[in-house]
């Protein structure tokens, strides 16, 4: 096999990849010196410039994998199975970060680092818990469709209870110490909504570069999937005609 | 329909009560496991009347998964499943009917652990049809999220230890609201255990839904 054929890069992961990089220095510069600190948090709100976009992409990454869950039930297509997968292992590091990230700044601005009553970050974390398992079913191995069929399955569970485990969360905390969802309470300064932005359009690169290169991974494990059992096959059948040569000789 | 799911929920329950499995390994285990949170929080009567509920409660999820690994121990050994497709039986029936056996046992094992709380944690119950109500709502939830759990991963190497995994954080929901509701029933905390009882069944039925669509091509497929 050629190095070409193993090679998960184009011109198109290329650009991306130098988009996102171009994007993560402009952010440091516009959340470490471009955008203003906060009246009350102070330097602890710049956290939110990687907080944010990565709760932002764990959700969009789960629901990226919900549909190719739904599409690998109906069509049967390999193609959104892989799809599904690769999400979801993106996912999982984003919504590692976003808890990382919300407890580092929970620090500062609660005086801790893990809170129970906030609600958003608690039904992250069991959706932290449901994405690990499923790659863990994932990783478990078997039948190549099996397995599709099984995550798909996990994979939708996972999606339609997020709403439950959020309204149940809440309930039970009655109170949420995290702050009103920052896009949409309208107390951002133009240039911290101006980086936060930013953030999320460098973080969805980032996501598509990713995908790109997962999932070629991915199709490539797949087709070796089917080369091995072609190359089987096509050794059981020469021993089978040698057998029978052997036997059609004596 | 209806038939079919009490045949299969009536296989399983026969299975279980000629193994004695449930009445001589489940309900120990359940016990043991309340004895050790008495240990483990030292003996304390105030915290452990308080903790009563979420302790219950979490007891009931370890011994759903104990009860859905035997559930599918008993369609993966000797190709049963097979058998069980061949029978000509609609698969959202055989789910029913699975979920069913788990729930019975379940809730005959949560009913004696309610007397051991009242006997070793020192509750009182302060509102027994919520409390009952609570068992039966939770405990058909657990079934089903459960069941089509098992059913998943039948076929996987490593079940005993994948289902842990996907099955707990997914009931994180149950073990929230039927201790809540439970702290109601209890008197344990001023809160509203009849409007989390709603959200558990809004849990339950989302749940059923998803498993009896998802069940036919688990069974068939895995």
């Amino acid at each position: 096999m050629s190095a070409d054929a193993v090679n998960t890069g184009s011109r198109t992961t290329r650009l991306l990849g130098s988009a996102v990089l171009v994007g993560v220095l402009a952010l440091i510069l516009l959340g470490f010196f471009g955008a203003p600190e906060d009246d009350e948090q102070a330097d602890a709100v710049r956290m939110i410039f990687v907080h944010v976009p990565s709760a932002f992409l764990t959700y969009a990454a789960l629901a990226t994998t919900a549909l190719g869950s739904v599409m690998w039930l109906w069509k049967r297509s390999r193609w959104w199975d892989v799809v599904a997968h690769s999400s979801a292992e993106i996912g999982v590091i984003f919504c590692g970060l976003t808890l990382f990230t919300g407890s580092v700044w929970g620090r500062p601005t609660w005086n801790t680092y893990w809170d129970w009553g906030d609600v958003r970050l608690v039904t992250t974390l069991i959706l932290f818990l449901m994405l690990v398992g499923y790659l863990a079913l994932r990783s478990a191995g078997g039948d190549e469709n099996a397995v599709a069929t099984r995550a798909a399955v996990v994979g939708l569970l996972a999606a339609a209870n997020v709403p439950i485990i959020n309204r149940s969360v809440e309930w039970w905390a009655n109170r949420t110490l995290h702050q009103k969802s920052s896009l949409t309470d309208g107390n951002l300064e133009d240039l911290t909504l101006f980086t936060l932005v930013v953030g999320i359009v460098v973080w969805a690169l980032f996501f598509v570069w990713a995908m790109i290169h997962r999932f070629r991974i991915g199709w490539l494990e797949h087709q070796l999937q089917a080369v091995d059992l072609e190359t089987a096959l096509a050794q059981r059948r020469a021993e089978a005609t040698a057998e029978s040569t052997g036997e059609a000789n004596q | 329909m209806y038939t079919d799911i009490w045949l299969v929920a009536d296989k399983d329950l026969r299975i279980e009560w000629r193994s004695r499995v449930a009445l001589s390994q489940i309900l120990p285990f359940a016990l043991t496991v309340l004895v050790l949170f008495g240990f483990a929080l030292n003996a304390n009567r105030e915290v452990l009347t308080a903790a009563t509920s979420g302790l219950f409660w979490l007891t009931v999820l370890f011994v759903a998964v104990v009860a859905v690994q035997r559930s599918t121990a008993i369609e993966t050994a000797d190709g049963a499943r097979r058998a069980l497709l061949l029978a000509g039986i609609e698969p959202s029936s055989v789910f029913v009917g699975k979920a069913l056996a788990i729930a019975v046992q379940v809730l005959g094992v949560e009913i004696l652990m309610v007397g051991g709380v009242l006997v070793f944690y020192g509750a009182t119950v302060e509102s027994f049809p919520l409390l009952l109500a609570t068992c039966v709502v939770a405990t058909l939830a657990i079934a089903a999220s459960g069941t089509l759990l098992g059913a998943l991963v039948a076929g996987v190497r490593a079940r005993e230890t994948v289902l842990p995994i996907l099955l707990l954080p997914l009931l994180a929901p149950v073990l929230i609201a039927a201790s809540r509701a439970f702290d109601d029933a209890l008197g344990v905390l001023a809160v509203d255990g009849w409007a989390w009882l709603g959200l558990l069944a809004g849990f339950g039925v989302v749940n059923a839904l998803l498993g009896t669509l998802a069940y036919g091509p688990l069974l068939e497929e895995t």
